[in-house]
């Protein structure tokens, strides 16, 4: 079966652009994605602040693999199967921690954190044939990292993770660039669950079209509190086709930001201190620069399955399948080093992240609603297809759907060749226009 | 105030204590969001802290709610709104609150009582969900009642893949 004529309608001619809903309830079709995408594409894993001294460690679930992500006693970033090579029992059964050696805990064979083994009790019981060296830890092919970000790969002849995240890196760089000295992880995790294919999720971390309504009371609260100032920032911007799969959506910030955008919900003691980071991050990237990263909104995908946000706050926002109806989600929020512990710049942050986002914010658990309602809706067999072709053929608008569009195209591609599709770009040109008349 | 509180048994202050949750509870439970709002004192607090972080706070660390008053208000007009699509209809609650153990701890500004409490929510909509854990309250006495200073709920559960979200107040 071919996926991209079967399962999708991509006519630019005539602005047709339709998924079929098969792709979303098909336990088929998850097998196919498991073992032709997430075994080839760069899949986060976490970031390199989680894991900051030497010896430290978190579990991690990626593509359904159970690994260790740590730093090893001499400072080497690395990944693991969380598995023990004698028989299989996990390895590491604590969610985060500090250690030099992992001792399985069912038969105590002991390996040290650059994955060797070290000790097998009563090792007078193996023959001279067993060589202790091929039980060493075993983990994904390849791994690396970009601005602290650390992804797997499966596949030893996937291309380099930069080459990989290509023209991203540029949005990656906008959100990792707003620190002095290095982003990192606040300790803490939003981890939940939504009873619908993961697909959904991308599309929605996307989707400008579905604030206005899914988002009313999220809205009204920004209202409500003083602020949503540039009234007309959501209809700004537009999205964008970064090439492999990545795809970004940017607007003007509709609602505070913790750098550097002032609106009465931060309250007034802190509009001083919060022009104060605007001229340093000016001083820094000069003035367009750092405006662009203070005052615009960025929903980036790294593809297949990693968002970030950098829109309320900075959310790192992992999508990890489990079903074709479901999908577990890891998020955490991003901040600068420099808003240490018990500041008033991390308190502003993580104030802001939890007005909108999380299983406990005032926007998040609407986004769920909308896709298990979608997923539910799927049920009825018909109709076959999803339509996503919003701004094919019209001037560009905020709320046009080419950065779905761009997953979907990728995500087709991969299923039957492997291979990424054309970027687009030149063809549905991006909106940036409408944001630049706006600011 | 200070008065009123030591003379009382510590019996008949647990048992004081436990009408004023079970009338919280019975509130949240009708929805009747408007009347539970009011129980708060104005500069309160309401938070749950990160499933994988249960002592974590929000100097520091990513909750899951961290609400000022003011929030607890947004939270609870949102939540009386039709498009508060995770709840409209609104899903119903069962809350189970027991081990009730009270402590009075001397403030700047007078005794209050510390609150620790279990409590089992089970919330139905689609499916059934329990959320279980522990309640911290920092009551102050309010003529023949209570009113809440300071409100967290820590969960026993390690994740929230089972529940999805946290759409209901704790």
């Amino acid at each position: 079966m071919s996926y991209t004529s079967e399962k999708l309608i991509d006519d630019r001619q005539n602005g047709v652009f339709r998924v079929h809903r098969s792709l979303m309830t098909s336990p088929e079709v998850y097998m196919d994605e498991q073992r032709r995408i997430f075994d080839h594409c760069w899949l986060y894993v976490g970031h390199e602040s989680e894991i900051e001294k030497p010896g430290d460690y978190v579990r991690r679930t990626v593509a359904g693999r159970p690994l260790i992500f740590l730093r090893d006693s001499g400072g080497e970033v690395r990944v693991f199967y969380n598995t023990c090579t004698h028989r299989g029992a996990t390895l590491c059964r604590e969610d985060s921690g500090n250690t030099r050696v992992f001792q399985c805990f069912y038969h105590a064979w002991s390996f040290d954190n650059t994955g060797r083994l070290l000790v097998t009790p009563g090792a007078e019981g193996y023959s001279s044939g067993f060589r202790k060296a091929d039980y060493n830890l075993r983990g994904p092919a390849r791994v690396d990292g970009y601005r602290g970000l650390y992804f797997v790969n499966f596949d030893r002849d996937a291309p380099d993770l930069v080459d990989y995240l290509g023209a991203a890196t540029e949005y990656l760089d906008l959100v990792f660039d707003q620190a002095c000295d290095g982003m990192r992880v606040v300790d803490g995790s939003h981890l939940y669950s939504v009873g619908s294919n993961w697909k959904l999720m991308v599309e929605n971390s996307m989707d400008g079209y579905h604030a206005p309504t899914v988002h009313a009371t999220y809205i009204d609260f920004v209202k409500d509190s003083g602020g949503g100032q540039r009234g007309n920032a959501l209809n700004t911007g537009g999205g964008l086709d970064l090439g492999n799969g990545h795809a970004v959506m940017e607007s003007l910030a509709a609602w505070a930001r913790p750098i550097a955008y002032w609106e009465p919900f931060f309250g007034d003691d802190a509009r001083a201190d919060i022009e104060a980071i605007l001229d340093d991050l000016i001083a820094r990237h000069g003035e367009e620069r750092a405006r662009r990263m203070a005052g615009t909104f960025r929903n980036l995908l790294i593809f297949p399955n990693l968002i970030i946000n950098d829109v309320a706050a900075i959310t790192i926002r992992r999508i990890e399948p489990l079903a074709a109806d479901r999908h577990r989600l890891e998020a955490w929020a991003l901040a600068p080093k420099e808003e240490v512990s018990g500041s008033a710049r991390l308190q502003r942050r993580l104030d802001s992240f939890l007005t909108f986002l999380g299983p406990g914010g005032f926007a998040s658990p609407d986004d769920v609603e909308a896709l298990e309602s979608c997923q539910e809706g799927f049920r009825a067999d018909e109709p076959e297809w999803s339509d996503i072709s919003r701004g094919m053929s019209t001037a560009p608008n905020p709320q046009d759907e080419i950065q779905i569009r761009t997953f979907w195209r990728a995500y087709v591609s991969m299923l039957d060749t492997g291979k990424f599709a054309e970027r687009v770009t030149s063809l549905e040109a991006p909106a940036t226009a409408a944001m630049e008349a706006a600011s | 105030m200070t008065t009123q509180l030591s003379l009382r048994s510590a019996a008949e202050l647990r048992l004081s204590v436990e009408d004023f949750l079970y009338h919280e509870a019975a509130l949240l439970d009708a929805w009747q969001l408007d009347a539970w709002v009011e129980l708060f004192i104005a500069d309160a607090r309401y938070e749950v802290p990160s499933t994988d972080r249960p002592h974590g706070g929000p100097a520091d660390a990513l909750m899951l709610i961290s609400d000022t008053r003011s929030m607890i208000s947004a939270r609870v007009k949102r939540l009386n709104s039709r498009k508060a699509h995770r709840e409209f209809p609104w899903s119903r609650t069962r809350r189970l609150i027991t081990n009730v153990r009270v402590r009075c701890v001397s403030e700047a500004g007078g005794e209050e009582l510390e609150v620790k409490a279990n409590f089992a929510i089970y919330r139905s909509r689609r499916q059934l969900n329990v959320y279980v854990g522990e309640y911290t309250y920092r009551l102050v006495v309010s003529g023949d009642t209570f009113k809440i200073r300071f409100r967290r709920a820590e969960l026993d559960q390690e994740t929230l893949n089972d529940h999805g979200t946290l759409s209901i107040v704790l």
